[in-house]
């Protein structure tokens, strides 16, 4: 089966420290790394592909450095990857990011499963996938924890979605998109000769021209979503002393309490 | 002149850390506390292919670099160096002086277990009263037919209870010293080999170290390594490959020393301010820095010399004396930072610097090393080319 796993580099949160100015991240950005959720992405499509043969093609969105997120693919295991990357591309919003995801999936050709992460940690819209499931017209099964079964010769995905009070089985016929995750698998490291031969892999960079797309229908100037950052507001604080014995003390402490609104 | 690390080492580099900090930080405090040997991270390390990183695919390899086997043991030590000594000991001490000295037959033979660590291999050259003394072994071999009886006692060796391979050293001829020194390769279950383990180590506490006894092993010629009398050369070639790792490992303890203690001075306050500030604590803070970037400079430079098949006995020397004494004190830098909480095993430096303290006394101390240096300098001591040289890394062999 084709199978086609959305990846996407982010900053390692992990290592934000050096490399936030202010609330925002510096112009570097710090350290960069494969989505931590993509990761169970190319571990369900990886699993996939070794119980049912075929091929998986990583596709990933981003700047030229983003072909590092997809070597890791490529050392996991992925037999193809894909950079989507030209400048107009910039600050798309996640609709946009769906509009040229599509386009490269068009590109591709014929697929039986797209593998998503539940989101990316940098923008954490947990939108993208799901836009470009309704863009292509397949079924959509988000937060998927385990593939109960999946049959290609009958055509249909039969997944346990996570949801917060519940767990929910759902079918869905092929193809589709889903999106998973952390509690469905343990993503493997990518291997030494994995390693090896990603390091020499010449990935191919799909830009606008590439896809049929016109500028102007991507970026930031096609992008609805505007991105403002704010603090939370200031707690004002203020410490009173209560002099007195244990139970006086008590006594106007519970007062002072009420008449706060505290109890 | 390149500094930089192709992607290649840098995609291995970033994996062993994540792997260090998955699979070997959870549970590492608790194996040292236990002094346990973490038996669990042997099949997960051979399934990333750590067991024959720069061993070529011929033989069951990963077919990688002497960059790569230093990066390995960096990471691995970043998070304990008890792990690191299991890559030392079975490719440095045993898999590589395999692929170095050995017939094609034995490579063959040997190699491809070994790389992929269905077997676990170990090395024995130090005895109860031969360490840095390599002459003084009483370990001896008689040769009856095609067969040699090896008998001695092998002391302080690491995996000698966990491992399944042998590569000991006996006097063949006990008139010689040094060239009367032979090599041969053991296996468990040969009659007259028994091991077993140290307890009270002060640190590497998660690594196995024990003794290997042999009485009259019967080992057949085939399990020679190099020609009778070779021992002693083989041994020292063994070592600069050990070293190097040994080297490297410690560049990531002190790397993990100063992550932990730049965090830590970040965040704890005295007199109103982070430790951080204050004029002392940077200073620790400077010469941390300072012994990593000069370690990773002395390592890099080894692994280059590797890489390009030339002989590196005094610049991995140097670089094992210099990073084993600078992470000790690294270590000890970074305990003094977090105050009293350093002293606890509850915080990472305090296993730090306890496992340190074996890397500047064992694959040579570091008074053997400054008597080297100086025997180079003054012309004691010279390197003469070997039978059988370490080849240069050739991507095109060991790829194929």
């Amino acid at each position: 089966m084709n199978i086609i796993a959305l990846v996407k580099q982010t900053p390692d949160t992990a290592q934000l420290s050096a490399a936030m100015d202010g609330l925002m991240l510096s112009a570097d950005g710090g350290p960069r790394i494969v989505n931590p959720w993509d990761e169970y992405t190319l571990e369900t499509a990886l699993q996939a592909r070794e119980e049912h043969g075929g091929k998986v093609t990583a596709l990933c969105l981003g700047p030229p450095e983003a072909a590092d997120a997809l070597k890791t693919a490529l050392a996991m295991g992925v037999d193809e990857a894909v950079l989507v990357s030209d400048p107009a591309m910039a600050d798309s919003d996640s609709l946009a990011s769906a509009r040229i995801l599509v386009a490269a999936i068009r590109k591709i050709g014929d697929f039986d499963l797209i593998v998503g992460g539940r989101a990316a940690i940098d923008g954490n819209t947990a939108a993208t996938a799901v836009q470009v499931a309704a863009l292509l017209g397949i079924p959509l099964v988000s937060y998927v924890a385990k593939l109960r079964n999946l049959d290609p010769s009958d055509r249909t995905v039969t997944a346990v979605r996570l949801l917060e009070k519940a767990r929910e089985t759902v079918t869905s016929r092929l193809p589709a998109l889903i999106t998973v995750v952390k509690e469905i698998n343990e993503p493997r490291y990518p291997s030494l000769i994995g390693i090896r031969k990603a390091a020499r892999a010449d990935i191919p960079v799909w830009g606008c021209e590439d896809l049929g797309l016109d500028p102007s229908g991507v970026g930031a100037g096609a992008s609805g979503v505007v991105w403002r950052t704010e603090l939370p507001p200031v707690r004002e604080a203020h410490i009173e002393m209560i002099d007195g014995g244990p139970e006086d003390a008590a006594r106007t402490l519970v007062d002072r309490l009420m008449e706060e609104k505290v109890i | 002149m390149d500094f930089e690390l192709s992607d290649e080492h840098r995609m291995v580099e970033r994996m062993v850390y994540d792997f260090a900090r998955n699979e070997i930080l959870p549970s590492i405090r608790e194996h040292d506390r236990n002094g346990t040997f973490p038996h669990e991270l042997l099949p997960k390390m051979a399934a990333q292919g750590f067991m024959g990183i720069c061993l070529p695919e011929r033989y069951d390899g990963a077919g990688m670099d002497f960059i790569s086997l230093g990066l390995l043991s960096e990471g691995l030590e970043w998070a304990d160096s008890s792990v690191r000594e299991t890559i030392a000991v079975h490719l440095g001490l045993h898999a590589l002086p395999v692929f170095q000295w050995g017939t094609e037959e034995q490579k063959e033979r040997f190699l491809p277990p070994l790389a992929t660590g269905a077997n676990i291999a170990c090395f024995g050259l130090t005895e109860p009263g031969a360490g840095s003394d390599v002459a003084a072994m009483t370990s001896r071999a008689r040769k009856e037919g095609d067969t040699y009886l090896v008998s001695g006692e092998k002391m302080w060796i690491t995996l000698s209870d966990v491992a399944d391979r042998f590569l000991v050293f006996a006097k063949t001829d006990q008139e010689e010293g040094t060239r009367g020194i032979t090599a041969f390769l053991l296996e468990r279950g040969w009659e007259g080999l028994s091991t077993g383990t140290i307890k009270g180590k002060m640190g590497v506490r998660a690594s196995n170290t024990g003794w290997i006894n042999m009485d009259e092993v019967p080992v057949p010629e085939s399990h020679r390594l190099g020609e009778e009398g070779e021992g002693f050369k083989i041994a020292m070639s063994c070592l600069d490959n050990a070293r190097y790792t040994v080297a490297a490992g410690a560049v990531g303890l002190m790397k993990f020393c100063l992550e932990a203690s730049v965090s830590y001075a970040r965040q704890r306050r005295t007199f109103g301010q982070p430790i951080g500030d204050h004029q002392l604590v940077k200073q620790l803070i400077a010469q941390m820095k300072q012994r990593v970037d000069l370690g990773e400079l002395a390592v890099r430079k080894v692994g280059w010399l590797k890489n390009r098949g030339m002989r590196n006995t005094r610049e991995t020397s140097m670089a094992k004396w210099y990073c084993t004494e600078s992470a000790f004190a690294t270590a000890s830098d970074a305990v003094q930072v977090h105050g009293a909480y350093g002293y606890s095993d509850e915080y990472d430096v305090e296993r730090h610097l306890r496992n340190s303290k074996s890397a500047v006394i064992y694959e040579g101390t570091s008074q053997i090393h400054q008597l080297m240096q100086a025997d180079y300098e003054f012309g004691n001591r010279t390197d003469r080319p070997l039978r059988c040289e370490m080849p240069a890394y050739d991507p095109a062999y060991w790829q194929s």
